[in-house]
């Protein structure tokens, strides 16, 4: 029973195919990149893995059930690219992990001992038990990453799956990402990562797979970041825009007004 | 001279009902703008508040409960301003003007086909909360009870999701239905607000106590809780104040109210940028030692020592602390104190 099993798997957004004839299947236990240029289609292959996007064809099972039937959803660990300041009204950094515990919470119970423990647990692992009660926004661009992957880690999943932890974060938080994700592979939890270079994490990861223009070119060991980017694979290298995601087209001055059946 | 004192004024019945209807609007209004200031959909109110003008009319036409009528048809255009803002672009806010003016518009022309002077609808437009009836009353209290219970209650599903819709959906959430719930609730919170403070200033007291309570909190469930009570201070105390003054001169309840709200955010946003200005001064620096032994020559110059109380600001910086002073940060080393 695999945590994630995509056969044939294609992806469209607004009827333009994205991803083609994907085959992935990650094993439990494995700690694999998805890696490859800014456009190739990692960050749409992970959104698709994790029903955010929906598969214009192909087989999507997690953890062995059919996609449509799956329910189990405190098994799966999402951390999503960083959202900048987003939130309006201030939110402290327990709120913020002690969400990822929604998982396992039913409808209008109080938190029980347990989630309080696996809260703060989630905290600890990540480094930061004394900054939970400060402004989620207070905090460094890496030091919010690890508040993140601390949401994932409060609903105890046994299938992380993560979008670029390492973007536009600066070295030295880079590497206690790193440590974090160690203490997850250790404790034998199955990782998925989107990464455009590995960094402090690349010790960790047992296969990377390259995608190129919404296919998968490499699957296999793991590869230094120059080989990555080696023109067999992708785009030469561009250097790191991250502009990751459909080209965005439409930028006239008229206000742009979209009937309500329009999808995006 | 008035012939009865303020007292005996708010012992009348219908300033009690006033005070009820005050109470509640006060509690729920803030409730649900806080999870539509976290959302960056703090015009939404107003939005739904212009569209129940012609829920409003329609029932002055028909002659039906204007109440239930707005009930309905706000919460129609609540529904359907939060599926534009979904399945549309970003630019979807111009989607949802057209329908703002729309309602206005609409409200406007059926009140005047129906013959009804629009000095009614001005009462809803502005509110007149000491004319509200006992039945009112009642609906007023039913459904802002309601309000307060579902955003108080499924707070962490509602958090949730307007913190961050995606990861909220993967972890099997129903990010629609908690959307459309809050969009519900904007709608049934604006009716009840509408008797209070009047459709067109409902914004403000969805808003504003919401803006005032995040200059000075740090958490989401504070800021909830702080802006109801903020909410309870401004509705009641504005009623109050206007009754007050209602001896010398025709002052609206309504107006009164946010004016009085407003001016809670205009004493505490100097707070607010004073404490995140010396939060952002005291923050950490990063525990990084420079490289080679910079000797600063300040103790010579000054003749001073730094310690606690120095006047000088001390930053934690990893092992140790750097006095901030004209530009330089010194950390005690021995008899000197060193750059870092």
């Amino acid at each position: 029973m695999h945590p994630v099993q995509l056969t044939a798997g294609s992806v469209a957004i607004g009827g333009r195919p994205v991803l083609r004839g994907i085959d992935l299947t990650v094993e439990t236990g494995e700690f694999v990149a998805l890696m490859g240029a800014n456009g190739s289609g990692k960050t749409t292959l992970v959104r698709a893995l994790t029903g955010l996007l929906p598969l214009a064809s192909g087989e999507l099972r997690l953890f062995g059930t059919p996609f449509a039937e799956y329910d189990a959803w405190s098994r799966i660990g999402f951390v999503p690219q960083r959202p900048g300041a987003s939130s309006g009204v201030p939110t402290s950094v327990w709120e913020v992990v002690a969400s990822g515990r929604l998982t396992r919470r039913r409808l209008l119970r109080p938190l029980s001992r347990a989630d309080r423990a696996a809260i703060d647990h989630a905290l600890e692992v990540v480094g930061l038990p004394d900054r939970r009660h400060e402004r989620v926004t207070s905090l460094s661009g890496g030091q919010q990453q690890r508040v993140l992957i601390a949401r994932a880690l409060a609903g105890e999943p046994d299938l992380f799956v993560l979008d670029e932890p390492t973007a536009g974060v600066d070295l030295p938080s880079q590497q206690a990402l790193a440590d974090a994700l160690g203490r997850l592979k250790a404790a034998g939890a199955t990782v998925v990562l989107v990464a455009h270079e590995l960094g402090p994490l690349a010790p960790l990861v047992d296969r990377a797979v390259v995608m190129r223009d919404g296919r998968i070119t490499y699957d296999g060991p793991p590869l230094a970041d120059h080989e990555v980017h080696d023109p067999s694979y992708g785009d030469p290298h561009t250097h790191h825009h991250h502009t990751d995601g459909a080209p965005t087209a439409r930028h006239d001055h008229a206000p742009h007004l979209d009937l309500p059946v329009d999808r995006r | 001279m008035s012939t009865i004192g303020f007292w005996e004024l708010l012992s009348l019945d219908f300033m009690q009902r006033a005070l009820l209807a005050a109470v509640f609007t006060g509690l729920a209004a803030p409730a649900v703008g806080t999870y539509l200031v976290q959302r960056r959909l703090s015009l939404m109110g107003d939005g739904i508040g212009h569209v129940a003008v012609t829920g409003v009319a329609l029932g002055l036409i028909t002659g039906t409960s204007p109440t239930w009528t707005a009930v309905v048809v706000a919460t129609l255009g609540a529904i359907a301003i939060e599926l534009i803002r979904s399945r549309g672009h970003t630019n979807g806010d111009v989607a949802l003007a057209l329908m703002f003016y729309g309602g206005l518009a609409g409200g406007v022309l059926l009140t005047g086909l129906g013959n009804q002077s629009t000095s009614l609808l001005q009462t809803y437009l502005f509110g007149s909360i000491t004319t509200i009836s006992p039945t009112d009353v009642w609906v007023t209290i039913a459904l802002a009870a309601v309000v307060i219970a579902v955003c108080v209650g499924l707070s962490p599903q509602l958090f949730a999701v307007s913190h961050d819709p995606e990861f909220a959906q993967v972890a099997g959430l129903r990010v629609t239905a908690y959307n459309l719930a809050i969009a519900v609730l904007a709608a049934v919170s604006v009716t009840v607000a509408m008797r209070t403070v009047g459709l067109l200033l409902v914004s403000a007291l969805m808003v504003v106590p919401v803006a005032t309570s995040q200059q000075l909190t740090r958490s989401f469930r504070t800021t909830l809780v702080a802006a109801m009570l903020l909410g309870i201070a401004a509705s009641v105390g504005g009623l109050l104040l206007a009754a007050y003054a209602s001896f010398s001169a025709n002052v609206a309840p309504g107006p009164t109210i946010v004016l009085l709200s407003l001016a809670g955010f205009a004493a505490a946003w100097p707070l607010g940028v004073w404490l995140r200005s010396r939060q952002r001064l005291r923050a950490p620096f990063a525990p990084i030692v420079p490289e080679g032994h910079d000797m600063a020559d300040h103790d010579v110059a000054h003749g001073h020592v730094h310690g606690e109380d120095c006047g000088h600001l001390a930053v934690e910086h990893g092992d140790h602390v750097d006095y901030v002073h004209d530009g330089h940060r010194h950390a005690p080393h021995g008899e000197h104190y060193d750059e870092h």
